[in-house]
């Protein structure tokens, strides 16, 4: 196992756009293993995006991705995970077509042969999800059937079973409850203790800052706050933001960038 | 009072009883809905009973012998389609692909090359015709249902243009059908066997093998499946190859079963019997969900349907109001099993 504290994940100089929309202008950030990462920022601000590039779902039109202090180029999502990077997406990526368990599996599913594996399969993705407390009425059943909280708990369910050392989790508790809620951080800080090097993405602060080490704040496509979580760090970051936004509202934002997310004119 | 009301226990669900005779109907609508080939396979069994109830030559040797060849060539057409539908696209070429490949295998022979070689070339052509489906669709984004209506009218040009028109003999059927011929479709008990050979595997790889599984990711939500990292891309491409093969395949046989070689012959008749087949054997049209098993139980009911209606002296044209009614009903059940889906419940 890598040495906790050494670095993971590093990015410099992303840039992103989306035809006339800039999401991603020149983002700088830092992941160390064994550290817990709180991303935030307003809705559009180009965290989920970021989460994509790192994961190698999409490549950045300018930047460079260090893994492990090595330069890297995520062309898919299939290299980025032999790397020992796992996502949480935030359209969960389930299919509803298919079971609990095969969606656990899918893209590495176990085998006889060329044949599925089913028993061994269902088997271990019910006693994954016993041991992480989460309750779904089969393994078999349609994840259509589920609610919103469990598919949430299945797509983290399948990104922690794959033993990621780089994980990352895009709004992961967004339609949970608070017992669920406490149990995925609960699951943090454990992986975190074991090693595993984590980018949580969140719009409840509070929740964010009961697990994170260090919160990043994206606006305008770039890391405007880094700093490591305490006590105050809440008021800060609220502070930082409303005042973004009355500034924006009376139309005097300092550099005239209205949001991120809006189509560059220059 | 009000306490009481918090503490009680949770309102029991409301447990509308319906009068029984609605209740059977919803529990029959239920089942169907879940057991859609077991149903297929109910149906199928129910019209043999009533065409055989209605005319006793309908179980004769000679007419299960007109059965089979209906059912095999269709059926293997419909196996390919449905693995294409289950990723979310479509294949219309079909029947022309189907006409094409005899005469590839025609001229190959023509050519000195020994009939099986010829069968493998046409394989390989209409695979190629496969791929550039494919191509049109996952890479240019044509929609699928578009891109093949395309391909459809320019492969049956072309096999008209470069057949004249005109029908020739299949090798090996004249003036003495060979063993080859035999096995290749001239025999109908090799045929079926073809047939079940064919639908047994495509079966087997869907639902029992990475591929299968990676192939409903790829139609029941595409952007799921890429975002956990399956080539969709190549998925589909391969199914259009397969699907445009097995068209290609199913050709053959049939030239082999008539003993001619007839540009005009599948066409837009046999690839619209294989999609409905498939669509009534419970293949949903928006991907994700699908038998190959089912299809071959849909395309049997048609088969069924088509041939009993003529048997009992019903005006043939009847039989496509009743198929039109058919594919109405399977569709609105496949929507209604998907929005079930969606919804959650079911
Ligand atoms: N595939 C895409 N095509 C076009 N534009 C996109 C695409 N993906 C993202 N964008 C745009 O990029 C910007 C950033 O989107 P992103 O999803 O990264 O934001 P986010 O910070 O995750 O927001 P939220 O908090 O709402 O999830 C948005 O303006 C969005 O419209
Ligand atoms: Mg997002």
């Amino acid at each position: 196992m890598t040495a906790p504290s050494s670095e993971a994940l590093r990015v410099e100089h992303i840039a992103k756009r989306f035809g006339p929309v800039t999401a991603l202008r020149d983002i700088n950030m830092r992941l160390n293993y064994g550290e817990v990462l709180g991303l935030i920022g307003d809705n559009g601000a180009g965290k989920s995006t970021l989460i994509k590039i790192m994961t190698g779902f999409q490549q950045p039109d300018a930047g460079t991705i260090f893994v492990n202090g090595q330069e890297v180029k995520l062309n898919s999502v299939q290299q980025a995970r032999e790397l020992g990077i796992e996502t949480v997406y935030q359209d969960l990526a389930l299919i509803n077509e298919l079971s609990v368990y095969h969606n656990m599996f899918l893209k590495r599913e176990l085998r006889i042969g060329p044949f599925l594996n089913n028993a061994a399969m269902r088997r271990q993705a019910r006693e994954f999800l016993n041991q992480m407390g989460v309750n779904v009425p089969s393994v078999d059943v349609e994840v259509s059937k589920l609610s919103g909280g469990q598919r949430q708990a299945i797509a983290i369910a399948r990104a922690v079973s794959s033993n990621a050392k780089i994980l990352l989790l895009d709004e992961p508790l967004a339609a949970m409850g608070a017992k669920e809620g406490a149990q995925i951080l609960d699951l943090i800080n454990r992986l975190k203790s074991q090693g595993v090097a984590i980018i949580m993405i969140g719009h409840n602060y509070a929740q964010v800052l009961e697990v994170a080490d260090r919160v990043n704040l994206l606006q305008h496509g770039e890391i405007t706050f880094d700093k490591p979580a305490g006590k105050d760090l809440m008021d800060e970051i609220t502070d930082i933001i409303m005042q973004e936004y009355r500034a924006t509202k009376l139309g005097t934002s300092a550099n005239g960038s209205v949001k991120s997310g809006t189509p560059t004119s220059a | 009072m009000a306490d009481e009301a918090l503490t009680a226990a949770p309102i029991p669900p409301p447990t509308s009883t319906p009068p029984p005779a609605l209740a059977v109907l919803q529990k029959a609508w239920r089942f169907i809905l879940q057991q859609r080939t077991l149903s297929v396979a109910l149906i199928a069994v129910a019209m043999v009973i009533y065409f055989q109830l209605s005319k006793s030559v309908f179980l004769s040797a000679g007419n299960l012998q007109t059965l089979i060849q209906y059912i095999s060539e269709t059926a293997i057409i419909a196996a390919g389609e449905v693995m294409l539908l289950i990723c979310g696209e479509i294949d219309l070429s079909v029947g022309s692909v189907y006409a094409l490949a005899p005469f590839v295998m025609y001229y190959a022979n023509q050519n000195g090359v020994p009939l099986l070689g010829g069968i493998v070339i046409a394989l390989l052509v209409c695979a190629a015709i496969g791929f550039i489906n494919g191509f049109a669709s996952v890479y240019f984004r044509v929609p699928s249902l578009i891109a093949t209506l395309g391909t459809q009218l320019l492969v049956s040009g072309v096999t008209l243009v470069i057949t004249n028109a005109t029908p020739v003999l299949t090798p090996d059927t004249f003036p003495k059908v060979t063993s080859f011929a035999k096995l290749f479709g001239n025999n109908p008990y090799f045929e079926i066997s073809w047939t079940l050979a064919i639908v047994i595997v495509m079966q087997a790889l869907l639902s029992m093998t990475p591929w299968g599984l990676r192939t409903v990711a790829t139609g029941g939500n595409p952007l799921g499946a890429s975002e956990v990292g399956i080539g969709a891309n190549r998925i589909k491409m391969v199914h259009f190859m397969v699907a445009s093969a097995l068209a290609g395949f199913a050709g053959v046989l049939g030239a082999f079963r008539v003993g001619s070689t007839d540009p005009l012959a599948g066409g837009t008749t046999i690839m619209f019997n294989a999609i409905a087949g498939a669509v009534i054997g419970g293949t949903a049209l928006t991907g994700g969900s699908g038998t190959v098993i089912g299809a071959l139980l849909g395309v049997c009911v048609l088969g069924i349907l088509q041939d009993g209606i003529t048997l009992i002296g019903v005006n043939a044209d009847y039989y496509y109001i009743v198929v039109g009614a058919a594919i109405l009903a399977a569709m609105i059940l496949n929507v209604r099993l998907s929005q079930l889906r969606k919804a959650g419940q079911s």
